[in-house]
């Protein structure tokens, strides 16, 4: 622990040094390196610019907006049930997870809740992009650092949960299955049983990137120590999801706070690290899958009868009042402040999406780190496009 | 030496520069197709190219077609003369380099006295390539892959010089031929059922050796200036069509022929235990294996690039300070107490 | 070497807790507290002078709500060119441009809009404070929260508010030379505006709808044909929403 916080003041005081020999006369000659837009790293549109001192960043600023699709604006041209497959559309590898937050919103504004059997399903497909997403994370994140491998039994295997998810809703990547009351449909016949087989699987495959990656020693010579994020910067910036809690915050969405959703009548564990670097970051992650899996396991165990459908009128109209739902996403914390003026569409949907408040703190993180490590901490800090510029 | 058939002079130049040729671009296409394409896609739970011919292959044709008929573009900032040739500087090191290498008693292509000292310096001619692609494509990411790589390259040639001395030590000559009898010519304190594959009495040196030729071909866990992520292409991000076809084919050829180099310093080369035969020395070998050296060859160089791809496959990358901690840390000190003990024991024993 | 919690369900934050919040942030705000919401077990909203803005979240970081949420804006002013669904031909319908606010009320168009969360507590406040109509300036919060940088830089392009003591309010997403905010209620939504929203046009009625029988072109074609008929009053349930057999 306490050789980390050296090695990262260290870091600190060389990002101090470069800083000051670019003020004297006897500079070396600095260089501006555009990481992205179009960068093998960046996944997406992302641009980077850094500062360079050899390789070692004086300063760096993400730049964004190269996929900002306006939603918040587009929200308000459209009825509640057409917004569900706008923000399908923001972290675009756990799609259903965007759904719900919005739909709880709506759902508290109308003073209705979905049948117990719909917030289950709800609960199961929820997971369900959670595991899809960051299994991807964990493949990806070998191929930011150099081993191609994990990236394609990640593939292989996601495959699997993205024909789960495509058997309930017909769609792959943007279900668009979360209706206001409960679901478009119930589960088809089979579901469980290929479930619980695909949790499985998906548990091997922790194991394996387990052995293949987060285990090697070049792996943890590569992350443990670099980008250390302390509690309170992480608190301070809104970090949220697994980057918080490998800062060492025990704070979790599901746990925390009441959404009617089916966490709480599933026993799961949330994982913490006390070290804040971007091993932490990939661990808890890992461990979060695993975890995710179990939760599936047991809300298949106990999956309640029913309609998956509340009554709700045809036309949809949600009354005035402002109400504000998050969950906890793959990404972290994905809220919505919803206002609505008893229209047919939100009067003002903001949107509060992990990735933005994720990535908020690279300016800070990235400061006095070499180049390989910029790769590391953005690889670690886990964000999607979509979830950046919304 | 006894050759049957009596080749004139230029009949023997003529077929040592097919030969090099050959040595050259058939360990680089084997290499990619069997273990970049096929064994990379096994190991990666997928098939790899299926279309192109049975089985995909005649994949490396069409890959090569593909890279023949795209345009040759260069930057307009770039140093055009200097970046057209990089990519044959590196091309042309692994060429020299194969030179050296015996397929045969009699099928070498040079003799060289001082083999291993020539092998292991113009491997280092491929920096000077490395270096001036990055320069001179004007790029920020090609400029920092060609310093990666020379700071790299620099530091892991010495680990290799190192590792070779112990077994030009032990083998008593710098002839690469010399180095081969000697290993199969001798024997193990007394038993000379496998000769004396250095291997086995060189374990150390053949380690470093093996981890310095990684480094030194850029493969991962070495592969900072190239490092995908991190630096698009290194100092290959600029180059298209034909000319990154060449830095294509080096890299595997090198592959293939630091494997060659590998198996004759270290797992007896072309050669067969002469005890088998009751050769003597390299005068008493048959001349069948003149055929049957290189297809031995073929195959240790095989077994060896299955290592280094192997290990490619499956790591991650060191971070560039790491890797020079590592080099002048680890393997240097390693490779200077190996030199210590073999002289040691040769001296000893 | 980790610190693993079970995950044991948690007492509902009490209301009570919400209300100790709102004395104790009124101890320390005095006046500035304009105005104060409690929805019972969902949400706590305070309303804060906008000369206070600043002081409330140092107040709130002192309170124990270190982490930060969100920062944004409303623009209160319902838009003049309503949900884009008007016809470019035709002149466009007379709208109310009344400027009313939500909860814990207000005076002004623009309202901030932010959210910190006590993560020990589990609890957290939404805040709200009017931005001055002529002068859209706030105090800006990056010293007390850092990661309110680039929510206000957004806020800053989205509303044009100007965030007093921001180190730099460069525009996130947008060009520079972009004209205009975005978000605002007033800035039309041209992709809607240059052609009909194609959704008001294809609006179908619902199956269900027998008030307004209609016959559909197609049936008029078949009518030479029975089976036809039959056929498209066989397919006719098929399109009806699955919700619909809850309903």
């Amino acid at each position: 622990m306490t050789d980390l916080s050296e090695r990262q003041q260290l870091s600190y005081i060389a990002g101090q040094a470069a800083d000051a020999r670019l003020n004297v006369e006897l500079e070396t000659e600095g260089m501006t390196l555009n990481i992205g837009p179009q960068h093998p790293a960046t996944h997406g549109t992302l641009r980077i610019i850094v500062r360079l001192d050899g390789e070692q960043v004086v300063w760096a600023e993400p730049s964004c907006g190269y996929m900002h699709r306006g939603y918040e604006k587009l929200t308000e041209v459209r009825t509640y049930p057409q917004v569900t497959t706008l923000v399908n559309r923001i972290d675009w590898l756990g799609s259903f997870a965007n759904e719900v937050p919005f739909i709880l919103a709506a759902e508290k504004l109308m003073e209705i809740e979905a049948p117990p059997r719909a917030q289950w399903i709800r609960t199961i497909l929820f997971e369900l992009s959670r595991i899809a997403n960051i299994s991807l994370f964990l493949g990806d994140l070998g191929v930011q650092l150099g081993a191609v491998t994990p990236a394609f039994f990640a593939f292989r295997d996601r495959e699997h949960v993205l024909n789960l998810i495509e058997s309930v809703t017909g769609g792959r990547f943007h279900p668009n299955f979360d209706r206001i009351g409960g679901l478009k449909d119930d589960l088809p016949k089979g579901f469980v049983d290929e479930t619980r087989r695909v949790m499985r699987k998906m548990r091997t495959y922790c194991d394996e990137i387990d052995d293949l990656l987060i285990g090697n020693e070049i792996f943890q010579a590569r992350t443990r120590g670099v980008g250390i994020i302390p509690k309170d910067v992480a608190l301070q910036y809104g970090l949220s999801g697994a980057n918080l809690r490998a800062s060492g915050v025990d704070w979790d969405l599901r746990r925390d706070q009441v959404v009617p959703m089916a966490w709480d009548d599933v026993d799961f564990k949330v994982w913490t690290h006390p070290d804040g670097d971007s091993f932490a970051r990939c661990w808890v992650r890992l461990q979060e899958t695993r975890e995710a899996t179990k939760i599936v396991d047991q809300l298949l165990d106990g999956l309640p009868a029913g309609p998956v459908m509340a009554k709700v009128p045809r036309i949809i109209k949600v009354p005035a009042g402002e109400a504000w739902v998050s969950t906890e996403n793959p990404l972290g914390e994905m809220g919505y402040y919803v206002v609505s003026k008893g229209d047919l569409g939100p009067f003002r949907v903001k949107i509060r999406s992990a990735s933005f408040n994720n990535i908020s703190v690279a300016p800070w993180v990235l400061r006095g780190v070499y180049v390989p490590d910029v790769i590391t901490i953005l690889a670690s800090l886990y964000f999607i496009l979509g979830d950046i510029d919304r | 030496m006894s050759v049957a058939i009596e080749i004139p002079y230029w009949g023997q130049s003529l077929l040592r520069v097919l030969g090099g040729i050959v040595a050259v671009l058939l360990p680089a296409g084997t290499i990619v197709y069997v273990f970049l394409f096929k064994m990379m896609s096994f190991m990666q739970s997928r098939l790899g190219p299926m279309e192109a011919g049975p089985y995909g292959s005649m994949q490396l044709f069409a890959e090569v077609g593909k890279w023949m008929q795209k345009e040759d573009t260069a930057p307009a900032a770039a140093d055009h003369r200097i970046f057209k040739m990089a990519p044959l500087i590196v091309l042309l090191s692994t060429f020299l380099l194969v030179a050296v290498v015996p397929f045969g008693p009699d099928a070498w292509l040079t003799n060289f006295e001082t083999g291993v000292f020539y092998g292991l310096a113009v491997s280092s001619i491929s920096v000077l390539g490395i270096l001036v692609a990055g320069w001179s494509s004007a790029n920020k990411y090609s400029l920092l892959g060609g310093l990666r790589a020379a700071g790299q390259l620099i530091a892991y040639e010495l680990p290799l010089v190192l590792a070779a001395i112990g077994v030009v030590i032990q083998a008593g000559s710098m002839r690469m031929q010399d180095i081969v009898v000697a290993q199969n010519a001798g024997s193990i304190f007394g038993w000379d059922g496998v000769g004396n594959p250095y291997l086995l009495t060189q374990g150390v040196g053949f380690l470093v050796f093996m981890i310095a030729v990684q480094a030194e071909l850029t493969q991962p866990p070495f592969d900072m200036p190239i490092a995908e992520s991190e630096l698009v292409s290194g100092y290959m991000t600029e180059y298209s069509g034909f000319r990154f076809l060449i830095f294509f084919i080096a890299e595997f050829a090198t592959v293939g022929v630091f494997s060659l180099i590998a198996s004759v310093l270290f797992l007896g080369g072309w050669g067969v235990p002469f005890a088998w035969f009751g050769w003597e020395g390299i005068d008493d070998v048959d001349n069948w294996m003149n055929v049957v050296g290189p297809l031995i060859m073929v195959n240790k160089m095989l077994v060896l690039s299955f290592l280094i791809m192997w290990v490619r496959f499956s790591f991650p990358r060191f971070r560039e300070d790491q890797l020079q901690r590592f080099a002048w840390k680890v393997l240097i000190p390693v490779a200077l107490a190996n030199i210590v003990v073999t002289a040691i024991l040769k001296v000893a024993v | 070497m980790t610190d693993t919690t079970e995950a044991e369900p948690q007492a509902l934050p009490g209301d009570g807790l919400r209300e100790g919040l709102v004395d104790e942030l009124r101890r320390r705000l005095g006046e500035a507290l304009v105005a104060t919401e409690l929805r019972p077990n969902d949400d706590l909203w305070v309303r804060i002078d906008t000369a206070s803005w600043r002081e409330a979240g140092e107040a709130l970081a002192a309170m124990g709500f270190e982490y930060f949420c969100y920062l944004s804006a409303i623009d209160w002013m319902p838009s003049p060119y309503g949900r884009g669904e008007d016809d470019p031909t035709e002149p466009p319908p007379e709208r109310t441009t009344e400027v009313v606010q939500g909860v814990t009320g207000g005076a002004t168009r623009f309202q901030l809009l932010a959210r910190v969360t006590d993560t020990r507590r589990h609890v957290g406040i939404t805040l709200k404070s009017d931005v001055p109509d002529d002068d859209p300036t706030m105090p800006s919060w990056s010293a007390v929260y850092a990661g309110a940088n680039w929510h206000e830089r957004e806020t800053h392009e989205m509303f044009g508010i100007g965030f007093a003591g921001h180190p730099d309010l460069r525009n996130m997403y947008l060009p520079t030379e972009f004209e205009g905010y975005p978000l605002r209620k007033d800035f039309p939504l041209l992709a809607r505006m240059v052609k009909p929203w194609p959704g008001i046009v294809d609006v179908e009625p619902m199956p269900a709808d027998e008030a307004v029988p209609t016959e559909s072109p197609d049936v008029e074609h078949a009518e030479t044909d029975s089976t036809a008929v039959a056929a498209a009053a066989a397919a006719e349930p098929d399109t009806s929403e699955p919700g619909d057999a809850s309903t």
